[in-house]
């Protein structure tokens, strides 16, 4: 045990005295929240919209007020011709243009009836799709308000609620990502590294001839990351309550438990790469290939699996961070308990096992 | 200002920090000598040499190559000196012939020139077969005749080698340095670092640097006797034995 | 001019000689712009949804044939348990529940009035705000037909109403490949131009030849500008091989002028070039030239647009876009590549990039020095 100790104390000192390295451990969470919390929200705001008025009357111009005053349009700017919208389409970043046609105002009182039409840039469908959804609702709304509230016959109102996250803030979703994203560079990535950079220099024979069992040396470098690893999860999961306002809702002693199970898994496949690879660049190249872009494709947590074609599908289901983000997702913002997610800690514990297994396995032949 | 003097350095230092590399070395290098620079590992040779050749600025001091000044020069000096780093520095992933063209090349030298001087220089390598293949194909002896023949291919009027023999087996060491002396007949000077003492007695003069300072200059002959020593080994023993730097 | 012939020649022999380059030329282009816009797709669609019927009528039963046969809906349970379909909320199995509530039919018919209540998986804003969206609107088209089946309007409707038609332009049938695919192939342009190039001269840094290179007399802005060309030819060759991919797999034909994708995607490169040359004058090894790359990649890819509008972004985060060089060019691309732009359109940027280019390859050559 004292072997162990003075062990895991070396390692702390390589570690500590890195400070580019140590850095970029503890910046890079901090870099990733502040970006996905506030810079990347999928919501859609303060888009800029053209308005081709031919009518220029009271109801046009009350519309204009009711659209430029919703905080999800600016209004850039006023066109003159049909010809005008691809012009204002090319050139800019116009997003939508609302089309009133002539005699609006003079329609909707003589004939109860006028048009609006709305054209989107469709370059990016989701965007054109909200935004159409958005001008739609305001003009609806407006509809409603100068009927003064005299219902149709045979309505059916909808009530509608959003669960867990009424203000469709992004960060909800990005959170338990970026926990999955980090927990995953730093342990598998940075353990692989330093197992590597040992053996590359060949201290690591300098090690393995001292009567300590390997095996305990390379637990010995595992240990420092996953304390590193404690401290990321706490910076995070602060981050998210106090600067991003992403509550806790469930067990947080649930939600550590998790994370050390999963940290406990990239401990291990870091330790698999290590023990299978000679050189530092080549385990860099295969924790970002094996490990990274896998965690940002397949988890779930930027692109929807549902969308995927099968064999994308399946394959996300090896990726244990998958399950790892489906957890947090769970426990912290859907505030479930254990019972909840059981089956998935099952699998995530499975796969650290056989990890852990396969790493011993290789580091015994290895050394035979 | 004496029209035979190649190299001429007066009080040159060099600083990192706190740390004097280079600690106000004084010396005269003659046209056509052949001029050994030793000194422990970490003594500043590389130091100094790179100040030479203007891959490093000087602290303080004085120093001309080819006559022209180190501070102002430097790209004059270029095009008159030759210069083979520690590391190898040809391109390994080029062919011998490739790599000669190249180097040949960037001095500007004609198409004729090279194409002339190209197939002499490889039938005196006797790089015949291997002149179209990979530089890393070949072995380190080869390598390092190659990289030395490459530095004096555009015929400069010094050529800096710093450790020039390091790793290469006694034969091959042998044949280097009579493509050295071949060289220095042809009226080429050669400023040389090694740490092997044999070659210092190769050399016409040789200065020994201990910590940053010249702690002795002379011809091996000379330095033998002063010292009181049977060899330059012995010399250079007595000499490091007084160093409180530690190599590197 | 005739140092750089001997420089320009070497380079290209080093770089075709080297299966790493010619695999990151070819391959990678390949597997980026074909297997990443399957897993990037955020259309929305599959939602699935829980029925909660109290109601068990006719009219009730129409609605949730009418949603089914939508086509954006995957009906995933039909129950009368609200609890049951939260269950399966819960546990990701559903993405909205619509509760229709007992006596729904006979309300509406006989209260001219029913109410129906729909709960949705927030966590991922845009889905649950499109699929709502699209719920609404299914049910008020449904209400609509329902009205016209019991009331005869007259010829103008007696209550007031406005039309509200919508067209999409450009990507009329809402294909996210098409909005995808023009923004991934600048990542490749970028990582070519800026990391290769960067990596190609630390790599001189780090096995000496650079320092051979600096004794001979060759001018710093020849080395340079002998490094630089290759990599400008590269990328624009990574460039017209994905365009010729985009168009064999996605059949996304630039609705613009390749002339004005090229001639802006020269300018580009100029720019990301000099960044490359820049971070290869800050790091003296491979290992940290590729983590300095690795982040600040990471950081221009999240603010460029790429994924997310950056008119959504905050204040602070939209002034680092204006700095990101590859926020301009994934704006130029889906511009001139989906809009048809011309010319004129992309002046400002063609003018920004300009002014990055000039700056950081002012910056790159200041800074990197023969002479230590």
């Amino acid at each position: 045990m004292k072997q162990f100790r003075s062990f895991v104390k070396k390692e702390f000192h390589h570690i500590l005295r890195d400070k580019r390295t140590m850095f970029i451990l503890l910046g890079m969470p901090i870099v990733q929240i502040v970006l996905f919390g506030f810079a990347l929200t999928n919501e859609v705001k303060n888009s800029k919209i053209a308005i081709l008025d031919q009518s220029n009357d009271v109801s046009t111009l009350a519309l204009r007020t009711e659209l430029a005053a919703s905080r999800y349009f600016d209004i850039e700017r006023d066109l003159h011709s049909y010809k005008g919208i691809e012009e204002a389409f090319q050139s800019g970043k116009i997003r939508l243009a609302v089309v009133f046609p002539k005699n609006f105002d003079a329609d909707l009182r003589h004939f109860n009836k006028a048009q609006v039409q709305l054209i989107a840039d469709a370059s990016d469908p989701n965007v054109a799709t909200t935004l159409v959804n958005y001008a739609t609702a305001i003009i609806m709304d407006y509809q409603d308000r100068i009927t003064h509230d005299r219902r149709l016959p045979y309505t059916i109102n909808t009530e509608l609620r959003m669960l867990y996250n009424p203000q469709l803030k992004g960060a909800y979703s990005f959170v338990p990502g970026v926990m999955a994203m980090v927990l995953m560079l730093v342990c598998t990535m940075m353990t692989a590294i330093t197992v590597v950079r040992e053996k590359e220099m060949g201290t690591m024979e300098v090690m393995l001839v001292s009567p300590v069992k390997p095996m305990k040396i390379v637990m010995a470098k595992a240990v420092p990351y996953l304390l590193l690893s404690m401290i990321n999860i706490t910076s995070i999961l602060l981050l998210s309550v106090f600067v991003l306002d992403v509550p806790i809702r469930g067990n947080l002693l649930l939600l550590i438990g998790e994370s050390v199970l999963f940290t406990l898994t990239c401990l291990a496949f870091g330790l698999l790469i290590s023990s299978s690879t000679a050189s530092q660049q080549t385990a860099m190249f295969i924790s970002l290939t094996g490990m990274f872009l896998p965690t940002v494709m397949l988890s779930g947590f930027m692109f929807p699996i549902e969308n995927m074609p099968l064999p994308l599908r399946i394959l996300s289901n090896i990726v244990p961070a998958k399950w790892f983000y489906y957890i947090v997702k769970e426990v912290m913002i859907k505030g479930l308990g254990f019972a909840a997610v059981w089956k998935e800690t099952l699998v995530l514990t499975g796969m650290m096992l056989v990890l852990l297994t396969m790493s011993v396995k290789r580091f015994k032949i290895r050394l035979a | 200002m004496n029209n035979n003097i190649a190299i001429k350095a007066e009080s040159l230092t060099k600083k990192f920090g706190d740390f004097t590399a280079v600690d106000g070395i004084s010396f005269e290098v003659q046209k056509g000598e052949i001029f050994g620079f030793l000194g422990a590992n970490g003594a500043g040779k590389t130091t100094a040499m790179r100040m030479l050749c203007g891959l490093s600025m000087p602290t303080s001091g004085k120093a001309t190559v080819a006559g022209f000044d180190v501070y102002r020069q430097n790209e004059q000096i270029k095009r008159n000196i030759g210069y083979m780093s520690q590391k190898f520095s040809l391109y390994e992933d080029l062919t011998v012939k490739e790599n000669i063209r190249f180097y040949a090349g960037i001095y500007g030298k004609s198409d004729a020139f090279i194409k002339e001087k190209t197939a002499w220089l490889i039938d005196q390598l006797h790089l015949g077969t291997e002149a179209n293949k990979l530089v890393k194909s070949l072995p380190l002896g080869w390598k390092q005749k190659l990289a030395f023949s490459v530095a004096i291919f555009h015929e400069p009027q010094i050529v800096f080698l710093d450790e020039p023999t390091g790793g290469v087996d006694p034969v091959t060491r042998r044949e280097f340095w009579s493509m050295i002396y071949d060289a220095a007949e042809s009226g080429i000077t050669v400023f040389v670092t090694t740490h092997y003492m044999d070659e210092a007695e190769y050399c016409n003069r040789v200065s020994i640097m201990v910590d940053g300072r010249i702690d002795a200059l002379g011809t091996p002959a000379q330095l033998k006797q002063s010292f009181g020593a049977q060899s330059m080994d012995e010399v250079f023993l007595k000499l490091a034995r007084k160093a409180v730097r530690s190599a590197d | 001019m005739r140092t750089l012939k001997f420089l320009l020649q070497k380079e290209f022999r080093q770089i075709f000689r080297d299966p790493a380059i010619i695999r990151i030329i070819f391959i990678m282009p390949m597997v980026q712009l074909i297997v990443l816009p399957w897993a990037a797709d955020y259309e929305v669609k599959n939602i699935h949804l829980s029925v909660v019927d109290h109601d068990h009528s006719a009219y009730s039963r129409q609605l949730v044939s009418k949603i089914t046969a939508s086509g954006y809906f995957r009906l995933e349970s039909y129950t009368s348990s609200f609890a049951e379909a939260m269950e399966a909320v819960e546990q990701d199995a559903a993405d909205l529940v619509l509760e229709i509530p007992g006596g729904f039919e006979r309300n509406l018919v006989k209260e001219d009035e029913a109410g129906l209540f729909i709960a949705v998986n927030a966590i991922n804003g845009v889905k649950a705000n499109l699929g709502a969206g699209y719920l609404r609107s299914i049910i008020q088209d449904y209400n609509r037909e329902v009205r016209t089946e019991w009331v005869q309007f007259p010829r103008f409707s007696p209550e007031l109403q406005i039309e509200v038609t919508a067209s999409n332009w450009f990507n009329p049938l809402l294909n996210y490949k098409y909005f995808m695919v023009p923004g991934i192939l600048v990542i490749l342009v970028t990582m070519v131009g800026a990391f290769l190039a960067s990596l190609n001269i630390v790599r001189e840094k780090e096995i000496g030849t650079i320092e051979q290179i600096n004794v001979t007399p060759v001018k710093k802005h020849h080395f340079i500008l002998g490094k630089l060309i290759p990599f400008w030819i590269l990328g624009l060759v990574v460039l017209l091989l994905g365009l010729l991919l985009a168009r064999c797999f996605y059949g996304i034909i630039p609705a613009g002028s390749l002339l004005v994708i090229f001639g802006f995607a020269a300018m580009y490169l100029l720019a990301v070039l000099g960044l490359g040359l820049l971070i290869s004058t800050y790091t003296v090894n491979q290992q940290q030239a590729m983590l300095l790359s690795f982040f600040l990649m990471m950081v221009f890819i999240l603010l460029s647009g790429l994924y997310t509008s950056i008119e959504s972004m905050p204040g602070w985060a939209q002034a680092i876009t204006k700095i990101n060089p590859v926020s301009y060019f994934i704006d130029v691309m889906r511009m001139v590549v989906l809009k048809g732009s011309g010319f004129r359109d992309i002046v400002p940027h063609m003018l920004t990039m300009l002014g990055f280019a000039v700056v950081l390859n002012t910056w790159a050559v200041v800074h990197y020095k023969k002479r230590s």
